[in-house]
């Protein structure tokens, strides 16, 4: 049973068409990258995957459970997280809260309560402001605790969208470029949190550029051109497909 | 850290409820218990329309709507009607919340400019509505209103009231901060942020906005409902455009984003009139430059920056 | 058709003619600077009740309307160059309540520079209606009509042939752009501000013959005008002139078939109910948000 299954979908921009026909079947705690070059579709793939686009055909499925045309936060519920290619941090709260704003999904509090604020309120902020503290250090963030969210530089901003997106629990997690702006220390950095994430059992969905994070860390990889899904296999599989060296590659990547 | 939030906001709650119980020491007459008494109902719905502005960050340029809605609905059942005045609250908050919740599903899809102008749109409607249907609402000239009664004892007096009112503030703003904290609040304040990435977390931004609009609301609806039973008389001029502006200016004045900075900014906002009537004439452009003024060069509220420049001068 | 319906086509029409031209200085405004002029409606009002003033000193009516336009446009650059420019960057909150605050203000001004009385300017050519296939129509409406417009055919000119005109556009799509292409938005701005201001002069100049002027005139007019300009898509030129016409039609016919005392209701109604089934308007574009 796949965690993550997209079957043929296709989105269509007025009279462009974006992606057509592509499928992904995702399993747990397992790495699959989307790769190809810009405008390939492959953020409008991960859109798709995560509710923020409906698709124009194809279906979507967490498990068992359909998912197609539902709101994202329906996809959030089911156990898809996500983070973006410029990352989306809340600037208006503390890199804390951040964290703490992203265990929305499992934090038992009903309007009254919210307003009327009952003693065991107090024990359940503390409890989600320990949780959110313990996954800004997973993820290398222990010195940002108490900064405001704007004060992080950018490398911290990416992780800390991370951590955020760690926080609802979910089951695949789709990351846009997590390695994007970063140098060759931070994206090492990035790839030990992406096999971390991946051993927890999440299964990970990464749209990357860089060939090396994405050859080393990939269970599985898919190219994309031009909308369309070009080749799909292993990472070693892939590499070698005259396809996509073709089409994409090219003699460097070769040689890495 | 928690300790830390906790007692910056038990202290400001404290320093509120200490401030409201010593202004009277200062009040030479009636007429300054008048103004603190509206003072404390605009800043009950500052702090409301504030919950929406400042956190949930979308607005809504007819919240006068929402006061007219409590203020007419308690005047009209309880003196055509003979209601009681308690029961006449609820029934009026009840309808305002109905309101609200109706409207807001659908409108509060709209962004930006869209959203303010529907908002006006039905701020305008509902006070046309008012203003037309005089017999039921007395029309442009307004209906008189039965003091608030409940238990067999109404409340006359301007330290009755203003004791009744001073409490509802503090309630109003332990409720706003309660929420504010809350799961509910951080669901607002990332909608705000990034509602794209708030929707990726499992918010249901829509919703959250409709609760904050309905909270919102509410808040007005029971200023309102006071409001009448207080003056013992409602015409459709509290029921305007420029009334809805004026509640919003309160809460940009007092930086959005700060309960607390809402109460001041109505204060600010209905304490401003009151000086300026010696100017008679000169009123409206005062008021007007004054607005001006404040937004150009404090454009993140008057409080935020006062607060600020206060900091900076301590140092 | 019955005459009743004509009569209310011919009032409506009219009606839109006006909101079409103070809608056409929102969108002007609102494309230079993505603010939200609300002192639109008072160069509406400085428009009509300047007329009289310059009208009662003894001047010519064309002397007269063409100086008001004058007031008024640098009423609004006045506008733009100190309240709307100082304050670049601020939030979409904070420039509402800034023109706000801007049209109390004129409000204000008003109250002094004249008085709180009614006034009315003289038709253009006379009063006697004439009578078009068992309707009636003032003379009034036909030059508002005919002056709205020639006023709409030459600003499609502007903005669709003229270099200076595709500039204001240009900087409506993509400010930055705009600037580095070598546009001084600032000067834009400025343009923009004046241009709607004139636009709202001449509106009021063309209604004050049918329904009077006053120091508060402008109010109903603008939030109609902004309505107006919402209900077409803001910033769309061809919208705002759709979005008056609309507006107006449909407040006319509310007026003659519905209720007279709730012409606004229903015209405010209808615009609710155009935002939340298309919510960028009826020529407004959808804009995407990219992630």
């Amino acid at each position: 049973m796949s965690v993550l299954r997209a079957e043929g979908m296709c989105k269509r921009f007025g009279g462009v068409s974006a992606l057509d026909g592509v499928s992904l079947s995702l399993a747990a705690g397992t790495v699959h990258s989307v790769i190809g070059p810009n405008g390939a579709g492959k953020t409008t793939f991960l859109n798709l995957l995560c509710g923020i686009y409906a698709p124009s055909a194809g279906r979507v499925f967490a498990g068992e459970r359909e998912l197609t045309g539902a709101p994202a936060h329906a996809f959030a519920r089911a156990g898809i997280g996500r983070t973006f290619q410029t990352p989306q941090i809340f600037l208006n709260m503390g890199a804390l809260e951040n964290v703490m704003a992203g265990r929305h999904l499992h934090e038992r509090c009903g309007l009254a309560a919210a307003l009327l604020c009952p003693p065991w309120r107090a024990r359940a902020e503390r409890d989600c402001r320990e949780q959110a503290a313990q996954l800004m250090r997973e993820v290398d963030l222990g010195q940002w605790l108490h900064a405001e969210a704007g004060a992080l530089p950018y490398g911290a901003l990416k992780r800390l969208e991370i951590a955020r997106a760690l926080a609802a629990q979910p089951e695949a997690l789709l990351l846009d470029e997590p390695a994007a702006g970063l140098n060759a220390r931070e994206t090492h950095e990035i790839d030990e949190l992406i096999r971390r994430i991946a051993a927890r059992g999440i299964a990970v969905v990464l749209v990357e550029h860089n060939m090396r994070l994405v050859m080393g860390v990939s269970d599985r990889v898919l190219v994309l051109d031009y909308g369309r899904a070009l080749a799909e296999g292993s990472a070693e599989e892939v590499r070698r497909d005259p396809r996509v060296i073709e089409a994409y590659l090219g003699a460097e990547a070769l040689a890495a | 850290m928690l300790g830390r939030l906790a007692s910056a906001r038990t202290g400001g709650m404290l320093a509120l409820a200490a401030a409201l119980a010593l202004l009277p020491l200062v009040f030479a007459n009636n007429y300054h218990y008048e103004v603190a008494i509206l003072v404390g109902l605009n800043a009950i719905i500052a702090v409301g329309l504030n919950l929406l502005i400042g956190y949930a960050g979308q607005i809504s340029l007819g919240h006068a709507g929402f006061f007219g809605v409590g203020a007419y609905g308690s005047a009209i059942l309880s003196a055509r009607y003979g209601w009681p005045p308690l029961a006449a609250l609820a029934a009026s908050t009840a309808l305002t919340a109905a309101l609200a919740y109706a409207v807001g599903r659908p409108i509060l899809r709209l962004k930006g400019h869209y959203l303010a102008m529907a908002t006006l749109g039905l701020g305008v409607i509902v006070s046309i509505v008012i203003a037309t249907e005089d017999r039921l609402t007395g029309g442009p000239d307004g209906m008189g209103v039965p003091p608030l009664a409940a238990f067999g004892a109404a409340l006359s007096g301007e330290r009755a009231w203003y004791a009744l009112v001073a409490a509802l503030l503090v309630l109003s703003v332990w409720l706003a901060l309660n929420l504010i904290e809350s799961p509910h609040g951080r669901a607002l304040r990332a909608l705000h942020g990034s509602e794209v990435a708030a929707e990726a977390i499992g918010i249901d931004s829509a919703r959250h906005k409709v609760l904050a609009f309905v909270l919102s609301a509410v808040f007005a609806s029971v200023a309102g409902s006071l409001t009448a039973h207080y003056s013992g008389f409602i015409t459709p001029s509290r029921v305007t455009f420029l009334h809805s502006i004026e509640l919003v200016t309160m809460v940009v004045f007092g930086g959005m984003a700060s309960t607390f900075g809402a109460v001041v900014g109505a204060a600010l906002l209905t304490g401003l009139p009151q000086l300026l009537t010696v100017l008679k004439e000169y009123e409206m452009v005062v008021f007007g430059a004054v607005l001006m003024a404040t937004m150009i060069f404090f454009p993140k509220g008057l409080v935020p920056s006062l607060a600020a420049a206060a900091r900076r001068f301590a140092r | 058709m019955s005459a009743a319906l004509l009569q209310y086509l011919l009032a409506g029409l009219t009606l839109g003619a006006i909101y079409a031209l103070v809608a056409l200085g929102f969108s002007i405004i609102y494309n230079a600077s993505h603010v939200i002029n609300f002192a639109q409606g008072e160069f509406v009002m400085i428009g009509g009740m300047a007329t009289v003033s310059f009208l009662g000193a003894g001047l010519p009516l064309a002397v007269a309307a063409a100086l008001a336009v004058v007031v008024a446009t640098l009423v609004g650059l006045a506008l733009a160059k100190f309240a709307v420019e100082p304050a670049r960057g601020a939030s979409v909150v904070t420039l509402i309540i800034i023109t706000i605050g801007a049209s109390i203000l004129l409000r204000g001004l008003a109250t002094l520079v004249w008085d709180k009385k009614i006034h009315a300017l003289p038709a253009f050519t006379g009063e006697d209606p004439i009578a078009i296939a068992g309707a009636t129509i003032v003379p009034q409406s036909l030059w508002v009509i005919a002056a709205a417009s020639a006023v709409f055919a030459i600003l499609w000119w502007f903005f669709n042939r003229t270099l200076a005109g595709k500039a204001m556009l240009a900087t409506s799509h993509n400010r930055l752009a705009a600037q580095l292409s070598g546009i001084g938005v600032r000067r834009v701005l400025l343009a923009s501000f004046g241009m709607s201001a004139a636009l709202g002069a001449l509106a009021g100049i063309l209604i004050a013959p049918i329904t009077f002027t006053s120091w508060d005139a402008g109010v109903m007019l603008g939030l109609k005008g902004f309505a107006a300009a919402m209900l077409g898509g803001i910033g769309s030129g061809p919208g705002a002139v759709l979005g008056g016409l609309a507006l107006g039609l449909a407040e006319s016919l509310a007026a003659g078939y519905v209720s007279s005392a709730y012409k606004d209701v229903i015209a405010f109604a209808i615009l609710l109910a155009v935002l939340v089934f298309m919510p960028g308007g009826l020529l407004g574009a959808r804009a995407a948000e990219r992630v």
